[in-house]
């Protein structure tokens, strides 16, 4: 402002422009931010809720989906042929080597980093459970089980193909699917969340 | 209003006199309406009126429809059905809305390719260039949110991808994501929002496109020629021009009826030809269908979006320069929007000196492939995510920026254009000439009678 080169102090003309201006700023700031925020999700949808499933009838080869904070979770026991398939993959023909378990934290994308595990005794088979967020990591979509070119899943919508450790090997999917925050409650129940 | 020198409203009476020194809206109206106009525009100038029709349907539709419609999760879908069956006359009115957002982007896309054209976006028209992208903006933004109020699975999930496109932005990709659906997923919060911004953009669009005739008003319509109307006089500027009432009023009208004849064909006889049968089978968040595919007017910028996938080389070569920050999703959602981008920069883009394509031999033939390019790009949208269709997207992308980054600047420089008119007369003389077959060459600046 003119002002404060012609005066070697501010005037007090120019400490109302600012003080006005200042204020003026925080109450737009403090009404802007209430009306974006209101966006956000509101207590009853963020109130999270972690739910128990009983896998107790899912035979080997065979998935189900459950519906988990909005969005699908595929939990599938695998075959003996299917974790075979999965370990038999070296690291470097993976897209995403990030493991994406929630459970773990960072880790390489091997299959033993992908899978959970029911209590020690009752484990019939190391690497039967795969529990993940049944949403195609490139914009959202449900992928199909059982297809694809690796025998995992396939996105419909932009052509992902996953591998049966749900890990991206072809297509414009950038991560291998999410496992979430999983675990076996007893031998025949998964805790969500 | 207009830079065009031509004569003003003067209030007569002493009514007339007596609201015109308090308020000059007669005086605002009268320019507007008697704005001079080149006498030689063709048949393409007539989207204008097509596309502020579909404006007026839409609204209109739009808030009888809101009197019906229940925006909520349980209810949404059953109360579209409910306007289909119950409503007295809803299915017209609902046919109407629908098939109307399609006349629209038919109109519009019409509009913008006789813009690309006769190089309406040329110097002094940027703003109402960068306007009218601006408008096309919030078309999309509208149809795609108006698209997911009857909460079919084809809403569901295209609501799913498209703000799928907001999770792909590195590092605060997903707040936003979060905080446009108000959950982790889509659901009530989101089609509460959609369906309230859903009613507040068409007016918003509104105001931009009174901003986008004020801003054509103050430099004078583009002709095909691109040669501008004369200004020196109002006498020259009157050889050049007529008055937009009621000459362009009529022509316009008569146009309309034209397109008319084939929206209410389609309304009437094949009302969801454009629509997808997906639709008819409520949303359901566990089952994707298996052929996602967008409304027809995506369908171009669909397939730029999906052409960028992680094994093409310059996916690749972003990844490494950004140090992994741009991802193959992000490079998609990027190209998607800079499709529209570079349109919109065209007027910086575009070096040659000679507006109208008429008048470039070279510039012609590029252009018809940005059409066809368009058109191309339009059917491999449909198409399913694979081979040959992924590679060929590439190409068709490639093209579509090619077209504005690369053979737009340089076409400029190597061309060599063609005589121009020296005036729009001198042009409109001559194509008279040519369709009365008399060789009226009096030049008598009588209108087209």
């Amino acid at each position: 402002m003119s002002q404060i080169d012609d005066h070697d102090e501010g005037t007090r003309r120019d400490f109302l422009y600012f003080a006005t201006g200042g204020a003026g700023a925080v109450v737009a700031g403090a009404a802007g931010w209430g009306m974006i925020n209101q966006m956000n999700p509101s207590a009853d949808v963020q109130a999270l809720s972690s739910i128990r499933v009983d896998v107790s009838g899912v035979e080997p080869g065979t998935q189900i989906t459950v519906k988990w904070l909005g969005k699908p979770v595929f939990i599938r026991r695998r075959t003996e042929e299917e974790i075979a398939e999965a370990e038999a993959v070296a690291l470097d023909e993976l897209p995403d080597v990030e493991a994406r378990n929630a459970n773990i934290g960072p880790a390489t994308a091997e299959d033993v980093n992908r899978y959970i595990q029911p209590p020690e005794e009752e484990a019939a088979l190391p690497g039967e459970w795969l529990v993940m967020m049944g949403v195609c990591t490139h914009l959202g979509c449900v992928p199909l089980g059982d297809a694809g070119d690796f025998n995992g899943w396939f996105c419909p919508c932009h052509g992902s193909h996953y591998d049966t450790s749900g890990r991206i090997r072809r297509g414009p999917a950038p991560e291998n699917m999410h496992v979430p925050v999983a675990a076996f409650v007893d031998a025949t129940t998964i805790k969500l969340g | 209003m207009s830079g065009i020198p031509h004569d003003h409203y003067e209030p007569k009476t002493a009514g007339e006199q007596w609201l015109h020194r308090r308020l000059p809206i007669v005086g605002l109206l009268y320019d507007t309406i008697m704005i001079p106009t080149p006498k030689n525009l063709n048949w393409m100038w007539i989207w204008g009126i097509v596309l502020t029709f579909c404006l007026a349907l839409q609204i209109i539709t739009g808030i009888i429809l809101a009197m019906h419609y229940t925006p909520h999760v349980d209810l949404a879908f059953a109360s579209v059905e409910h306007i289909m069956r119950n409503v007295n006359g809803g299915y017209m009115l609902r046919y109407l809305h629908a098939n109307g957002a399609s006349l629209f982007f038919v109109a519009v896309y019409l509009h913008i390719f006789r813009g690309l054209y006769y190089g309406s976006y040329k110097a002094p028209r940027e703003i109402t260039w960068i306007i009218g992208m601006l408008i096309y903006l919030l078309m999309m933004g509208t149809a795609f949110m108006g698209y997911v109020l009857p909460w079919g699975q084809m809403s569901f999930w295209g609501a799913t991808v498209i703000t799928g496109l907001f999770g792909a932005i590195p590092f605060i990709g997903e707040p936003i994501q979060t905080w446009l659906l108000g959950g982790p997923a889509v659901d009530n919060a989101t089609l509460n929002r959609f369906f309230s911004l859903h009613y507040l953009l068409p007016f918003v669009i509104a105001g931009l496109v009174i901003v986008h005739i004020w801003a054509f008003h103050t430099t004078g319509n583009n002709n095909p020629t691109g040669v501008e109307v004369r200004r020196t006089s109002k006498e020259e500027a009157e050889r050049d021009t007529l008055p937009f009432w009621p000459y362009f009023v009529l022509k316009d009208l008569f146009a309309l009826g034209a397109v008319m004849v084939v929206f209410f064909a389609i309304v009437g006889f094949m009302p969801n030809y454009l629509g997808h049968p997906d639709n008819y089978i409520e949303a359901n968040a566990l089952a994707t269908p298996a052929h996602i595919v967008p409304e027809w007017y995506f369908l171009p910028f669909y397939a730029i979006l999906r052409a960028f996938t992680a094994d093409v080389w310059i996916v690749m070569f972003a990844e490494w320069l950004s140090f992994g920050i741009i991802d193959a999703k992000f490079f998609g959602v990027l190209a998607m929007f800079g499709a529209i981008a570079v349109m919109a920069l065209a007027p910086w883009l575009d070096t040659s000196s000679v507006r109208s394509g008429r008048y470039r031999p070279s510039f012609k033939l590029w252009f018809w492939l940005l059409v066809v390019d368009f058109i191309f790009l339009m059917w491999l949208g449909a198409m399913p995510a694979e081979e040959p269709y992924a590679s060929l997207s590439l190409l068709g992308s490639a093209y579509w920026f090619a077209y504005f980054l690369v053979i737009l600047p340089i076409l400029g420089v190597t061309e060599k254009p063609l005589a121009q008119p020296a005036t729009i007369e001198d042009d409109f003389r001559e194509h008279l000439a040519a369709k009365s077959g008399s060789g009226d060459a009096s030049g008598v600046a009588t209108p087209a009678e």
